[in-house]
């Protein structure tokens, strides 16, 4: 049956929930392959066979984390020919993206991004599902040269378990003698004890309302009684309150949780465009004309400092 | 150092939240083409490098119908030295593969050490195009820069994800993708526009590119939108004013959507 390719790129040695979420939907388009950067170790490759991946390539080369995107998308790229892919999922972050493109110009094939969603017809025809101009609009394509590369939102798909006893093979990146960019030191992002933004299921997030650095500590509190990441506005991370990883919007990230809180957001269309697909919104804000409320589906016009604590002690109550 | 800027024009950003089927002017305005507000941090973090580097210069290259000569015109009053401007019947419904076919094609036309492009389009929102770029021109990707130095033929850029912060190096030519967190664009001065309007602006045909027709535009395009719908609106919502218990009623309405 068809192979479907999909990168996944473990962190200390950990699968993440965006790998499993593209893994089920692998499976719904063929059988679906994990291309593993690193090594497939325990862990790894058990988690992945849970969820389905009944060929695990497993390509430990330090090419792969050192060039940017090059080493992956000579990885991909011959594993595509020889083993005549029919897909090639990848997640849809800033640095998946530029691996989709890339891959794209190389098998000259036809990228889609941000899918948050595939099938197939009964002829082998893949259809993908992407939502467009921040959600208001569902559109379907399909690639119509090569081999479809499509990147896929992070939190679309709900991971479905479908154990097998993955096959696990060494693969090598084929040598490359172009010149490339190389990461000479990193440093990893803190990652605090909270669920990472794009895969949390609630995000708690706080603006400009939120008033001081020092205050985002409600906004912590709410979260964690959630189990929620914590996200921020442009003018929140701006004004060092927050951390800029944790901007969500148009140059931050893109989340699409169960449940979006936001407190003292106004609602910016570019903060918008990276939280409005969430299923769910609530939120808080003391300005009745603050555009957030036309997208919310619970709104508070009220003082965040007052409403927050209370919601705080209501969900204690109610665990 | 010779730069190359990549800019594209597109719907204004407000647009959206300025449609007002009341007010037609405002209609028309919505319709009109800006910069893309992401592209500007390119040109600015160009004019950095042109400035903190003797004897370097900037080409601003757009590749879009006739009206993208607007954008070319506002890069060249931020301080830009020429604009280059792709235009051709044959590029409408041109995608992510044939743009960068198109840009790559213009960019060797013009020469580069360095190429700067934004990190996405804020219509198209793809973020693939400076990673085709690199692909295409086979020079290093630099992309997703917080922060970007120059020192003779050496590049060295912080390149940031969700996941970490890598210092990233490469020899030139290259292409670097810049975030928006790098830096301040600045306005156009007066001094600026007097300016522009003796630099030069080259329009350029796929002609004169050496580009096929038939391998850009719609016809050659490698994805095609099957349907599309707009989404039914967002369920009922609930405004409520906080009369001392907003948050309990928060609480109540998670409860209710099996959210808590
Ligand atoms: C190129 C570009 C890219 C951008 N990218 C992003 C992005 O990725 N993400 C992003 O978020 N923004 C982005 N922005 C910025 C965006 O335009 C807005 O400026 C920003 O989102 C505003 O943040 P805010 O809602 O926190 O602040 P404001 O717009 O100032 O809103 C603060 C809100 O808090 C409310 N408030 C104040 N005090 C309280 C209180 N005590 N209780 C309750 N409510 C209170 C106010 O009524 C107000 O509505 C971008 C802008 C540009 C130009
Ligand atoms: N038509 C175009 N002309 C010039 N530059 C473009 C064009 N389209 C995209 N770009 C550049 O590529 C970047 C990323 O665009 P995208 O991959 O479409 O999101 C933009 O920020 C621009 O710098």
């Amino acid at each position: 049956m068809a192979e479907v390719l999909v990168l996944v790129e473990p962190v200390d040695g950990a699968v993440g929930k965006s790998a499993l979420e593209l893994l089920t939907l692998a499976g719904r388009l063929g059988t679906p392959v994990a291309v593993v950067v690193g090594s497939a170790d325990g862990g790894v490759a058990d988690e992945l066979g849970r969820f389905g991946a009944a060929t695990i390539l497993s390509a430990d080369d330090d090419v792969l984390t050192s060039t940017v995107s090059a080493g992956v998308v000579s990885l991909l790229a011959s594993l595509v020919s020889s083993r005549s892919a029919t897909a090639v999922l990848v997640p849809s972050t800033p640095a998946g993206k530029e691996i989709a493109g890339r891959l794209g110009v190389r098998l000259d094939s036809g990228v889609l991004t941000d899918a948050v969603d595939a099938s197939v017809s009964d002829a082998g025809e893949i259809f993908i599902e992407q939502s467009v101009f921040g959600g208001s609009t569902v559109v379907h394509s399909r690639v119509t040269r090569g081999v479809p590369i499509v990147t896929v939102r992070p939190n679309s798909v709900t991971p479905v378990e479908a154990p097998v006893s993955p096959q696990v093979q060494g693969v090598s990146v084929p040598a490359d003698s172009g010149r490339h960019a190389v990461a000479t030191s990193r440093t990893p992002a803190a990652a605090g004890g909270r669920p990472g933004l794009t895969e949390a299921s609630v995000v708690v997030a706080g603006g400009r309302g939120v008033g001081a650095a020092e205050k985002f500590a409600v906004i912590e509190e709410l979260a964690d009684v959630l189990s929620a990441a914590v996200g921020a506005s442009r003018a929140a991370t701006d004004a060092g309150w927050y951390p800029h990883a944790a901007q969500v919007g148009q140059t931050g990230v893109t989340v699409a949780p169960q449940l979006y809180i936001a407190c003292g957001i106004s609602g910016a269309i570019q903060h918008r465009a990276g939280m409005q697909t969430s299923k769910t919104i609530v939120a808080i804000n003391k300005d009745p004309e603050a555009p957030i409320f036309e997208l919310a589906d619970f709104g508070v016009v009220g003082d965040l400092h007052v409403v927050v604590p209370q919601l705080i002690e209501e969900i204690r109550k109610r665990k | 150092m010779r730069i190359v800027v990549c800019v594209k024009q597109v719907p204004d950003t407000w647009s959206e939240k300025k449609l007002d089927p009341a007010d037609q002017t405002l209609d028309r305005g919505a319709a009109e083409g800006v910069i893309d507000e992401l592209d500007t941090y390119a040109v600015e973090e160009a004019l950095r490098l042109k400035e903190s580097h003797d004897g370097s210069s900037v080409v601003v290259l757009s590749m879009g119908p006739p009206p993208a000569a607007e954008t070319l015109r506002k890069a060249l009053q931020m301080g830009v030295d020429e604009a280059v401007h792709v235009v051709d019947d044959a590029l409408h419904g041109s995608d992510a593969l044939a743009t960068s076919l198109v840009l790559a094609k213009a960019i060797e036309h013009i020469g580069y050490d360095l190429v700067i492009v934004g990190s996405e389009s804020t219509d198209a929102r793809m973020g693939v195009i400076a990673a085709m770029l690199a692909e295409r021109l086979g020079v290093p990707q630099a992309t997703l820069a917080g922060k970007v130095e120059v020192d003779g033929s050496s590049l060295r850029v912080t390149r940031v994800t969700a996941s970490e912060q890598a210092l990233v190096e490469a020899e030139l030519p290259a292409v670097v993708g810049v975030l928006e967190k790098i830096n301040e664009p600045r306005y156009p001065s007066f001094k600026g526009i007097m300016a522009a309007k003796s630099k030069p602006m080259t329009t350029l045909s796929l002609a004169d590119l050496g580009v096929d027709a038939s391998s850009v535009g719609l016809v050659a395009a490698a994805t095609a939108v099957v349907d599309s719908a707009q989404r039914p609106p967002r369920g009922e919502r609930t405004i409520v004013t906080d009369d001392g218990d907003g948050g309990a009623r928060i609480a109540e309405f998670l409860v209710a959507q099996k959210l808590l």
